[in-house]
């Protein structure tokens, strides 16, 4: 077996259209997968203007490719861990949308039955570890589930996503150097659209690449246009197949950009609207991809129009559904806090998940 | 029946659980030459990937007991001292605690958060500190404080059988005082089921760990002069058996409660107020703390001496409630 020695940066994925190995259904998959992320959140966004949907919600869109071509890369049994703005995580990795919206609406039928929200959505059937209101706090939860594989030789691996504000904070560190150790199967995503909340990634990041930190690890760090949604297929894949061997964990980092703001009612001072226009117009990973899969003959533009109509029913089945459920019962407030006995004692009645089971 | 010290019973606890369950295994800094001898010899036995040593990275530690229970492993993780969970926080109270909860339920998560706490080792304050309080607080999470070593072995036991997020306070001090004949079978002690160290009629002392055998001592004292208190160890803080410490009150009319951790908004607080609620009109005086007087644990072993609750405070205490 080949040492495979880390580079002095990170490497660069290179671009270029490569399908690498992906059947026509596969890619049309990812296409709708992306256009399920970008429909579902339009409709969030519209619902939140006019108050029919409330709280603190992040947008992906703009980054739909990272969280698609990363999660096609796994295999059902694997795990992903997510951020604040894990809409798109979630739904590349299976969720449905209807529970997803019925869980933004805060009702029973939600996925948390409403008592998560947006920030904390979660599906561990799907292997789904959950959205996180706490930047980077994900990478030490998906470096244990690594090691929970590893401890018990089982082959899945598990994928954390992040942003580039996360890359800043203690747990990226700790996650990571313990993850590089003993070379536990995690593949580190780094989500970076360029923001840390309202200031420009610069401002945190003294080195040019979040990537580039790889080598403090000793692991490979790889650089990927995080709007080329095969791009990030391809390293996500190389990464994926290299953790599952018990080569170790690697961080890639998507260069993504933000086309909604921080939350929504964000103001965005703090970049103009033609710079937001700019990358709307040039690095759309919806468009790029469309224009990808006609060119590989793989759809024609009616054949993506006709994906794109039925992705808004199921968004539309979503919201009502959503619209149409029960708020949860009081009874669901004293539920689930513990598994079995209660220790203040509170009879609870049995919840709907454990019903369910 | 082999006479052990605690640190020896927490030891069988351990290896005991290993072999009965491959999902459960240990994770932390230094377990391999464990310092104390909790983790002493699992390695040898059970290899480096069911005694996993870790960095000095306390927050991962505590975000990778919780995402490998959260893929279905029964992680014991070690925090070398119950200060160091601090650097945790997060993962413990705000993910691990809350996980269940968030997610509507699904998540099921057998975890044990051991570690030390316990003033009389000259550690100094960085070092020695009681937040099993702060932990109590949580919803979410369990909070456990042995006395003896025959608890020690079947609450951590217990602890690791558990579904949930489990804090398990040891005390270094009693690692190696406290001592007694324990059972090399498999036994349990369950959560939420006080243990009555001496029976007594006219004041209750409930007192946490080491406190325990300052409140038996001043139960000796206070005997020569007439007073028999009543001694009740909780030995767990949540799920918390008030029936047992408010069953005693009923008959005593008066309580005293002793432990390390400071006073202010200190477990003895939380007693206090249930006592009141379940007792309060067979109560003949106010409910007393004693504790350690809300100061960091000094250094000098004369000074931290004095921050640690005595026999003759306790003493005192009572005597000032028994007119």
């Amino acid at each position: 077996m080949a040492t495979l020695t880390p580079p002095a940066s990170a490497t660069t994925a290179s671009s270029g259209i490569e399908r690498h190995g992906l059947s026509d259904e596969a890619l049309l998959d990812m296409y709708r997968t992306m256009l399920r992320i970008r429909r579902f959140e339009e409709r969030v966004k519209e619902l939140f203007l006019e108050a029919r949907l409330y709280g603190s919600v992040h947008l992906y869109i703009g980054e739909e490719a990272v969280a698609t071509g990363a999660c096609t890369a796994l295999r059902d049994g694997d795990v992903i861990s997510s951020t604040h703005r894990g809409h798109g995580h979630c739904i590349a990795k299976g969720l449905e949308l209807a529970p997803m919206m019925a869980e933004l609406m805060g009702k029973a039928t939600g996925y948390n039955h409403g008592k998560g929200g947006s920030m904390h959505i979660a599906s561990l059937d799907h292997g789904m570890l959950g959205a996180n209101g706490i930047v980077a706090a994900g990478i030490p939860i998906s470096t244990g589930a690594a090691l929970g594989f590893w401890v018990r030789g089982s082959e899945e691996v598990a994928v954390c996503f992040f942003g580039d504000g996360g890359a800043n904070h203690g747990s990226f560190h700790e996650g990571i150097n313990f993850a590089a150790t003993l070379k536990l199967p995690a593949v580190f995503v780094c989500e970076n659209n360029q923001y840390a909340q309202y200031h420009p990634v610069q401002q945190d990041l003294p080195i040019e690449n979040v990537a580039d930190r790889s080598v403090a690890y000793g692991i490979p760090g790889v650089i990927v246009d995080g709007s080329d949604v095969l791009a990030v297929y391809g390293a996500a894949k190389t990464a994926v197949d290299r953790a599952r061997a018990g080569e170790g964990p690697t961080l890639i980092e998507a260069k993504t950009y933000r086309f909604e703001g921080h939350f929504l009612g964000d103001p965005e001072p703090y970049r103009t609207k033609e710079e937001v226009a700019q990358a709307r117009a040039s690095r759309d990973p919806l468009v790029r991809f469309g224009a990808i899969l006609q060119q590989l003959g793989v759809a024609t533009a009616d054949r993506l129009q006709a994906i794109d109509a039925e992705v808004k029913d199921e968004v539309e089945a979503a919201v009502e559904f959503g619209e149409e459920s029960p708020e949860p019962g009081a009874e669901l407030l004293l539920t689930d806090i513990y598994t079995g006995a209660d220790p203040d004692g509170r009879d609870a009645p049995r919840s709907r998940s454990e019903t369910d089971a | 029946m082999p006479e052990v010290t605690y640190s020896q019973a927490l030891n069988m606890a351990l290896r005991e659980e290993m072999q009965r369950d491959e999902r459960v295994f240990c994770l932390g800094e230094d377990i391999k030459d464990s310092t104390y001898g909790v983790t002493r010899g699992l390695y040898e036995e059970f290899g480096a990937k069911r005694v996993v040593g870790t960095p000095i990275s306390e927050a991962a530690i505590g975000g990778a007991a919780l995402g490998s229970a959260a893929v279905g492993m029964r992680p014991v993780a070690e925090f070398m001292y119950m200060t160091f969970m601090m650097c945790a926080m997060d993962q413990m109270v705000n993910q691990a605690a809350k996980m269940k909860y968030m997610f509507g339920g699904k998540a099921v998560l057998p975890i044990v958060y051991r570690t030390m706490a316990g003033a009389g080792r000259a550690n100094a304050a960085q070092h020695t500190q009681d937040l099993a309080s702060w932990f109590s607080h949580v919803p979410g999470m369990k909070v456990v404080m042995p006395t003896t070593a025959y608890d020690a072995k079947g609450l951590l036991k217990t602890a690791i059988r558990d579904d949930n997020p489990v804090v398990f306070v040891e005390n270094k001090v009693l690692y190696a005082t406290a001592k007694e004949d324990v059972p090399d079978t498999d036994y349990t002690v369950p959560f939420g089921k006080a243990s009555v160290r001496r029976e007594g009629k006219d004041v209750t002392i409930v007192g946490l760990q080491r406190m325990v055998e300052t409140a038996l001592e001043a139960a000796d004292e206070l005997a020569e002069a007439g007073i028999e208190a009543e001694v009740i160890d909780p030995r767990t803080l949540v799920p918390l058996d008030i029936e047992t410490i408010a069953n005693s009150v009923k008959k005593t009319h008066r309580v005293v409660v002793v432990h390390e951790a400071h006073e202010r908004v200190g477990f003895g607080a939380e007693v206090i107020a249930q006592v009141v609620t379940h007792a309060f009109d067979y109560l003949d005086a106010p409910p007393a703390r004693v504790a350690n007087p809300n100061v960091p644990t000094p250094f000098s072993r004369t000074l931290e001496e004095l921050s640690i609750p005595s026999a003759g405070q306790v003493v005192a205490a009572v005597r000032a409630l028994v007119a």
